[in-house]
């Protein structure tokens, strides 16, 4: 990264503003004479094009960035771009361009001027510290130029990689530019410049107090680097100039190996013996098998090894290692501190409480966002496990293979997406497909299998895990191991974002809305349909649900496909933002059962209870320990294990008959 | 029943599947001893002894299992997690005494005798260099020690069996509840190993573990047909325990417990102790196992761990036959080799014209769906089998036993 330095004296800074000034107001064809063409400004200072040095270019080029020439950009592009040339015989300048063993010829307007030997031109090369200064001067041209795409790309482009430099042109350029939009953005890159680079420290504290409690993420970007510290250590009073940051206790807020590591580092203090170096040391003066007196093979131990360098050292054979007492008193005899790079103790006060503000605003949002996660999470543990809150919470089956219903729904998705290409329409077969297949999945398993084994609810277990291998694998010999995408339509791309913090992707919407969806429908089927009515009838009293006409054959098996078809759909929505996977199953279904089992069985209020519980947790603690979600969830199944102890029934628990056993 | 019959009917007369299994234990390791290449006519490869030497580590936790979920009715989906502590806290031994031999086999050429602090820093660098650590975590304390590490192959799953036990047992969690909550368990130890910052060395897992540490000069043919005698001698030991635990009135008190609970409660014996006792016993004995079994695998990472494991040793069992010791032996010596006959390759495809049935890719089908069918039409498993002979000798009896022993009524007796 260069980084020009703007060594010019006032004068000619003012000068320099005034011409540009000029120059903009004039950039009209045919008036942009006031300070002389950029032919004029190069062929005054030939020998210096010829061979620029940075310090001594930088008025040149400002000066033709300022020439109001409407070339002059041509000619600065070119410059930088090896493309400018220099006539040996009369130090005319021209654009040149390689063809062949010759050079094509334009003058500096762009119109024709012929060829010319290789030999006949001298190519002009500048280095790469002129050609940031002419980059820098030509960013002016940009923020100006006529094409608001173009301004726009140069506001990106400065705002990626700020520069010192940069600050000028942009002033220059606010005042004409026309655009609302790029004016706010000119606007607020002016600030943000202002704050990192002006050279009046008032100006810096006022755009930085302008900013309020800003969350943008480019704000906190220039904020931070004014408030980079390193750490120094001094004897007496703090050095003159330095800001300081805050007092640094040694065995606090630093360890005393740092505070001696920083001593040695400043050269304040001799360095430590390393065990390595003691060893090379012992090693270099091995005599007649004894290092200093001590016998080789003694030197088994740390203490016989000191021993032995503390003999050498008497000898003065080795330098002089500090001693944990030497150490000790240096560390003493010096104050340690952190102070800010920014000297300017104005600026850092007002950066630092200006980030204090956005750190605050900040932690809300993030705690907003938390939550929004939480609740996403919620809505997909939920999705996940409303089929199971039938099965399992109404019927009392446990179904083991309920995950590998979920994988079935999702692999549904991806195999209709085969052969419908528009993924609206692909989605909007694949739901109810997905949950055709897997209610009939449900239907069978239920009369070959669990019909046999109601009243042996641990071999239901068994059998169910059977199932669950044998579909799981049938699953991988069909569709192989690697993950199938499952593609959401476009509609659903992107995220619905409220600021620089806070925001939730569509698809987390969609899903969080299906969940109520499913959560509405369960409570109508069970609360105000025939069906749900005989459902209830038969969970509580099989037999006299037989005796008041209700089959109760047809509807356990009503109820269990029920359940497995809204696994499917489930599947088919968890499949567009998670890998389908024949494991996509299995990662869901131990937090289902958790999230029944923590909910309390049989009542769908609990279900929900203990999704949102689950999720709000299962992020809490991620937030807490950010880097590490597989401990996330270790802690989570933990406290799971302990609540359950403290309320064995769950969260909303079924009371009297209605709770069986 | 007087003084007299009581003493006739000894623990052995009561139990003659005993010596019939130490019989047919005994004779298969003498004829696997006489096959091996270390001591006999190298008939048998030393991978397969090992493989042998495997199965019965998992027939001894399958033995275990048998007694926690055959006998009281427990279905723990964790036992395989215990097994698996019981292989990781062995291997912390083996794997810090071997890389010690190389740390100090390599400070040795340096020129100075090495320290005990650049040992142990060598072997700590060597260890967790994989996971990004040069320090040794403090569950590594006792890892120096083989006698310290023998102790927490113990004494850590019996622990946290403990523990768990009494949290699940007391808060009367029974059942299919159990069972989730044991796979709970299960998986968030697994997770927890699974984090590189667990101290374990995360998903590498310990790995070499088939070199013991003092024994470099002695061959793998030989190292595998001691683990195979180890095995073997731990198996018939596990069996003749457990055989005598569930024999007295503290297996009929347990098979009371599986199948009425609140009647025993009613009884007056603590459930929950026995339930207590029973769990924390099969722990320590899939610990043991697992001690036994990974230094013959080799490595141990924490896969071991996933509840699919655990499902595996219920799936064993369950095929074997519940409730009968040798049925646990014989559902795990039977599946688990088949199981790596047919992952193995070896096993012929069959061609069916349009398409042919792999059998790397079919047999967890299969597995699946014998393991529905046991459930559903032979809940006896193959144990059953043998009730089939000794029904040709006994007077062929009907209906559900009233009692626990062989001679209670029977249903259709009682109501003559």
């Amino acid at each position: 990264m260069i980084r020009p330095p703007l060594f010019l004296p006032q004068g000619v800074m003012r000068h320099f503003l005034l011409s540009l000034a000029t120059a903009l107001l004039l950039a009209l064809p045919g008036l942009a004479q006031a300070q002389g063409t950029a032919t004029d400004i190069l062929n005054e200072n030939r020998s210096l094009v010829e061979k620029p040095t940075r310090a001594k270019i930088a008025p040149v080029i400002e000066a033709l960035a300022a020439s109001g020439d409407p070339v002059a950009a041509t000619v600065l592009a070119a410059w930088a771009d090896k493309g400018l040339g220099l006539r040996k015989a009369d130090g005319t300048f021209f654009l040149i361009e390689a063809s062949g063993d010759t050079w094509l010829l334009r003058d500096l307007t762009g119109a024709d001027a012929g060829t010319a030997p290789k030999s006949d031109i001298v190519e002009l090369r500048p280095n790469a510290g002129v050609r940031g200064l002419i980059a820098t001067a030509l960013v002016q041209f940009t923020l100006s130029d006529p094409d608001p795409e173009t301004r726009a790309e140069a506001l990106t482009s400065i705002a990626r990689d700020p520069e010192e430099a940069h600050l000028q042109p942009l002033r220059a350029s606010l005042a004409t530019e026309t655009d609302p939009v790029l004016k706010a953005q000119k606007e607020r890159l002016e600030r943000l410049l202002t704050l990192r680079f002006d050279t009046d420290s008032a100006a810096r504290v006022a755009a930085i107090q302008g900013f309020g409690a800003d969350l943008g993420l480019d704000l906190r970007g220039a904020l931070n680097p004014l408030l980079a510290t390193s750490r120094i250590a001094f004897t007496g009073d703090l050095p003159e100039g330095s800001n300081l940051a805050r007092d640094l206790v040694p065995g606090k807020d630093l360890s005393e190996v740092e505070a001696y590591d920083l001593l040695v580092a400043a050269g304040m203090a001799p360095a430590r013996l390393t065990v390595e170096e003691a060893r090379a040391a012992l090693l270099a003066n091995i005599v007649d098998g004894a290092v200093g007196g001590v016998p080789v093979a003694e030197l088994g131990t740390q203490e016989a090894r000191d021993r032995a360098y503390t003999a050498l050292e008497v000898a003065g054979t080795v330098p002089p290692a500090a001693t944990d007492a030497e150490v000790a008193a240096a560390i003493a005899a010096h104050r340690f501190v952190e102070v800010y790079e920014e000297p300017d103790p104005a600026v850092t006060s007002a950066a630092k409480s200006a980030l204090d503000g956005i750190t605050m605003k900040v932690g809300a949002m993030q705690a907003a966002d938390l939550a929004l996660d939480a609740v996403s999470l919620a809505s997909i543990y939920f999705l996940a496990a409303i089929g199971l809150a039938i099965t399992f919470g109404v019927m009392r089956v446990i179904n083991m293979a309920h995950g590998e219903f979920i994988m079935m729904g999702a692999y549904t998705g991806y195999v209709v997406q085969l052969f419908i290409t528009n993924y609206t329409l692909s989605i909007l077969i694949a739901l109810p497909l997905a949950f055709a297949v897997t209610f009939a999945a449900g239907v069978a398993m239920e009369r070959l299998v669990i019909r046999h084994l109601y009243k042996r609810p641990l071999e239901t277990l068994l059998a169910t895990f059977g199932i669950s291998i044998a579909l799981q694998q049938i699953a991988k010999n069909i569709f192989g191991t690697q993950a199938r995408p499952l593609t959401a339509p476009g509609w659903l791309d992107g995220a619905l974002v409220f600021n620089d913090v806070v925001s939730i992707s569509y698809i987390r919407i969609a899903i969080f809305v299906l969940a109520m969806v499913f959560l509405l429908f369960f409570l109508w089927l069970m609360k105000r349909t025939r069906l749900g009515l005989e459902v209830r009838a038969v969970t509580q009293n099989p037999s006299m649900a037989a005796s008041m006409g209700i089959n109760p054959d047809r509807i356990n098996m009503l109820t269990f496909g029920l359940g497995s078809g809204i696994a499917g759909i489930a599947g088919a929505a968890i499949g567009l933002f998670a890998k389908v996977t024949s494991e996509l199953g299995s990662d869901y279904i131990v937090q289902s059962f958790m999230t029944v089992v923590v909910g309390g069985v049989g009542n769908i209020w609990g279900t929900l209870a203990g999704a949102a519980l689950i999720g709000a947790l299962q992020k809490g603690i991620e937030w807490l320990n950010p880097s590490n979600t597989l401990a996330a969830q270790t802690y989570m199944i933990l406290f799971i294990i302990l609540f359950i102890q403290f309320r064995p029934r769950g969260i909303i628990a079924l009371k009297g008959r209605a709770a069986g056993d | 029943m007087t003084r007299q019959t009581f003493v006739e009917r000894s623990f052995l007369a009561k139990n003659p599947s005993v010596l019939w299994f130490i019989l047919i234990l005994a004779l298969f390791t003498l004829g696997v001893t006489v096959l091996s290449e270390a001591y006999g006519v190298a008939f048998i490869s030393t991978s397969f002894v090992k493989t042998l030497g495997k199965t019965l580590c998992l027939c001894l936790v399958a033995l275990a299992m048998d007694l926690i979920w055959g006998y009281a009715g427990i279905l723990s989906l964790g036992h395989m997690a215990f097994f698996a502590l019981g292989g990781y806290m062995l291997g912390m031994w083996l794997i810090y005494a071997r890389t010690e031999e190389i740390v100090v086999a390599a400070l040795a050429q340096g020129g100075l005798p090495a320290t005990p602090e650049e040992v142990r820093q060598g072997i700590a660098v060597q260890i967790f260099g994989v996971v990004g650590a040069s320090e040794f975590p403090p569950i590594w304390a006792l890892a120096h020690s083989f006698w310290g590490q023998m102790f927490l192959v113990v004494a850590v799953p019996g622990v946290l069996a403990l523990v768990f036990g009494w949290l699940a047992f007391r808060s009367r969690v029974t059942g299919v509840y159990l069972s989730i909550l044991t796979q709970a368990m299960t998986l968030a130890l697994a997770l927890y190993l699974f984090q590189n910052d667990s101290g374990l060395r995360g998903n590498n897992g310990l790995s070499g573990l088939q070199n013991l540490p003092g024994l470099s000069d002695v061959s793998q043919d030989d190292l595998s047909i001691w683990f195979f005698w180890a095995s073997a001698f731990a198996l018939g030991a596990g069996y003749v325990l457990l055989a005598w635990v569930v024999s007295g009135k503290f297996g009929s008190v347990i098979r009371a417990i599986r199948d009425d609970e609140q009647r025993v409660r009613f009884l007056g014996y603590s459930v929950e102790g026995y339930k207590l006792f029973v769990f924390t016993l099969t722990a320590v004995i899939a610990a043991i196992a697992g001690a036994l079994y990974y230094p013959q695998a080799g490595i141990i990472n924490p896969a071991e761990l996933a509840p699919i494991a655990s499902i595996y040793l219920a799936v064993w069992v369950a095929i074997g036959g519940r409730g009968r010791l040798y049925g646990a032996v014989i559902g795990a010596a039977f599946v688990s080799l088949l199981s790596s006959w047919f992952t193995g390759g070896r096993a012929p495809s069959i061609p069916l014209g349009f398409y042919t049935i792999n059998w790397v890719d079919w047999w967890l089908v299969l597995l699946g769906l014998s393991f529905v069918a046991v459930t559903l039409f032979a809940p006896k498993g193959i144990g059953g089998l043998f009730d089939l002979w000794q029904g040709r000798r006994a007077p062929d009896r009907k209906g559900a036993a009233l009692g626990p022993d062989d001679s209670s009524l029977q249903e259709k007796e009682a109501l003559k």
